[in-house]
């Protein structure tokens, strides 16, 4: 059993094809794995593997973020408000890969409504990082990456609205993919932000990442803004660099980044030359403005799409309320945590008469600016590389009292989001967290133009074995 | 909480010192163009499966509290 925890899920699935080990057998190895969660990695674990189709997938556990809508099994976007909502449909993204024989292996812990980036902000309790359990697992997806990295599943979907995939796959030490928006239908997927939510994968591998964004991208008449990737996706076998050209932002050089994370980030680009890739700084001059943009309309989107929460067609209600408008006001006070009303009031006013041109339409207008710094630099350049995170995992707790610098984590993965463009975060290496103790992931960052996953899924593989990271958290299971 | 709200907001009002003028606005990153489809009926689901999930359902409607306190 053991064995087959080891495997990749490409690897897996192969077996699965040949006929070596049934999809029941590999289902049923993960089913007891994930019954070992000490991390509160999971709001919900399947009882059984039924279902099952034949397909690139078949047998495959998939660890599905509590965002997307499960047919008749609790989903909550880590909120009290969707506590005991079971959805009378399911999610696109979910349907795609149970077509394509996955199996949902449970529902992974989160952000509420996927806002924020330590997971810290879950009504139902952090996730804890494989890695250390007094850090946090990042977020929003922690639940997602920490169920990977730490042995609990072969592979996870999450979504990324300014870095919720990547950031908590670099601080795991995993693969974080988020594509182009519109790669993958958001039907079904929980709205936070919907000019910038896209779901993506969370894999051991960059191979399974490929899988798994092959059997997810796609048309959907559901979501009028998918588009889907022409041409699909396929296994990534680029084995050199030779002629491609990776960019570094000018402004890197001031940004704070731990002294661990820029030595990680360093080693990477020598390696990116080791394999015939060419290395030059390319200025980025709006990217320092990401944040400020991105505070201004995520909030603003998810303002308006929270307002459906209202205690009247599904999730809680709070009773006793004299009449409508209590009800209304008592339910959301309750069922939403802090963050979540932080961001509900920092929409609202940022989209409120005489501050909406000061606020929502200059954050618009600097996300244009944002944008066209990528195209332009893409122009001379195949890809654009950053750490992902300025830091490694930090300490659970550490950072709840400033939200601003809760927010600053979000740094370097923020301004894709805003631009729309697909970008990937390996593991690179191990550092030691700032103020000492064990050695900890370090995430390495790829983003190329809208569209171009095949690219950078094939550098993205030619540097992973070339980095050849193996660090697993003590005590995971799997491999 | 207020003092967090500042604090975020000052950090938002770096982006008042930009020379933005005659940038247009980006509400959305994908082009698309907009077309109709044709307007044929579909399926929805069914009352019961929707009233279901309703915290106070009642004879196919969803129940809620008076819109006006009674005196």
């Amino acid at each position: 059993m053991g064995e087959l925890l080891k495997l990749t899920v490409a690897e897996a699935a192969a077996k699965v094809a040949a006929g070596e080990v049934s999809g029941d057998e590999y289902f049923e190895a993960w089913r007891e794995a994930a019954a070992g969660d000490e991390l509160n990695a999971y709001l919900w674990r399947a009882e059984d593997g039924a279902g099952g189709a034949e397909g690139p997938l078949a047998g495959v556990p998939v660890a599905v973020k509590d965002i997307f809508c499960t047919e008749g099994v609790p989903t909550t976007a880590g909120s009290r408000i969707l506590e005991g909502y079971a959805p009378p449909y399911t999610s696109t993204a979910v349907r795609r890969l149970t077509e394509a024989g996955a199996r949902v292996l449970g529902k992974t812990n989160m952000d509420e409504f996927a806002m924020g980036s330590s997971n810290e902000n879950s009504a139902y309790g952090p996730v804890l990082n494989p890695w250390d359990r007094e850090r946090v697992p990042g977020g929003s997806s922690g639940g997602s990456a920490a169920a990977v990295a730490g042995g609990l599943a072969p592979c996870a979907i999450g979504t990324d609205t300014g870095g919720s995939i990547r950031q908590p796959a670099a601080l795991c030490g995993i693969v974080g993919l988020k594509p182009t928006y519109g790669a993958i239908s958001r039907y079904g997927m929980i709205a936070f932000a919907s000019s910038l939510d896209q779901c993506g994968p969370l894999t051991r591998d960059v191979t399974d990442a490929a899988l798994l964004l092959g059997a997810l991208q796609g048309r959907d008449p559901c979501d009028s803004t998918s588009v889907g990737l022409e041409g699909g996706v396929e296994a990534p076998s680029r084995e050199d660099l030779k002629g491609l050209r990776f960019a570094v932002p000018s402004e890197l050089a001031r940004d704070e980044i731990d002294a661990g994370v820029r030595a990680v980030f360093e080693a990477t680009l020598a390696r990116i030359e080791d394999l015939g890739g060419e290395i030059a700084e390319a200025p980025l001059p709006h990217a320092e403005h990401g944040i400020s943009a991105y505070y201004v309309i995520a909030p603003a989107e998810a303002s308006s799409n929270l307002a459906r929460y209202d205690g009247v067609r599904y999730g809680m209600r709070k009773e006793g309320a004299r009449d409508l408008i209590e009800m209304y006001e008592s339910t959301r006070a309750e069922g939403f945590g802090a963050e979540v009303k932080r961001r509900i009031m920092l929409g609202t006013y940022a989209l409120s008469s005489g501050y909406y041109d000061a606020y929502y339409g200059r954050a618009q207008r600097v996300r244009t600016k944002i944008a066209a710094d990528f195209t332009a630099t893409f122009a001379d350049f195949d890809f654009v590389v950053t750490p992902t995170s300025p830091s490694v995992a930090f300490g659970l707790g550490e950072k709840t009292d400033d939200p601003l610098a809760m927010y600053l984590n979000d740094f370097f993965t923020v301004p894709m989001s805003l631009a729309g463009i697909p970008a990937i975060s390996i593991p690179a290496g191990l550092a030691e967290p700032e103020g000492g103790g064990p050695q900890l992931p370090v995430g390495f960052q790829i983003a190329a133009p809208a569209f171009a996953e095949q690219p950078l899924l094939e550098a993205a593989y030619a540097l992973e074995r070339a980095i050849g990271f193996e660090g697993r958290p003590e005590g995971a299971g799997g491999g | 909480m207020a003092g967090e709200l500042s604090g975020i907001l000052d950090h938002v009002d770096r982006i008042a010192a930009l020379d933005l003028e005659g940038v247009p606005p980006t509400s959305h990153v994908v082009e698309l163009e907009n077309v109709l489809r044709a307007d044929k009926p579909r399926p929805s689901w069914p009352k019961d499966v929707v009233l279901e999930q309703a915290p106070d359902p009642d004879e196919g409607a969803f129940r809620v509290p008076s819109p006006q306190a009674e005196a």
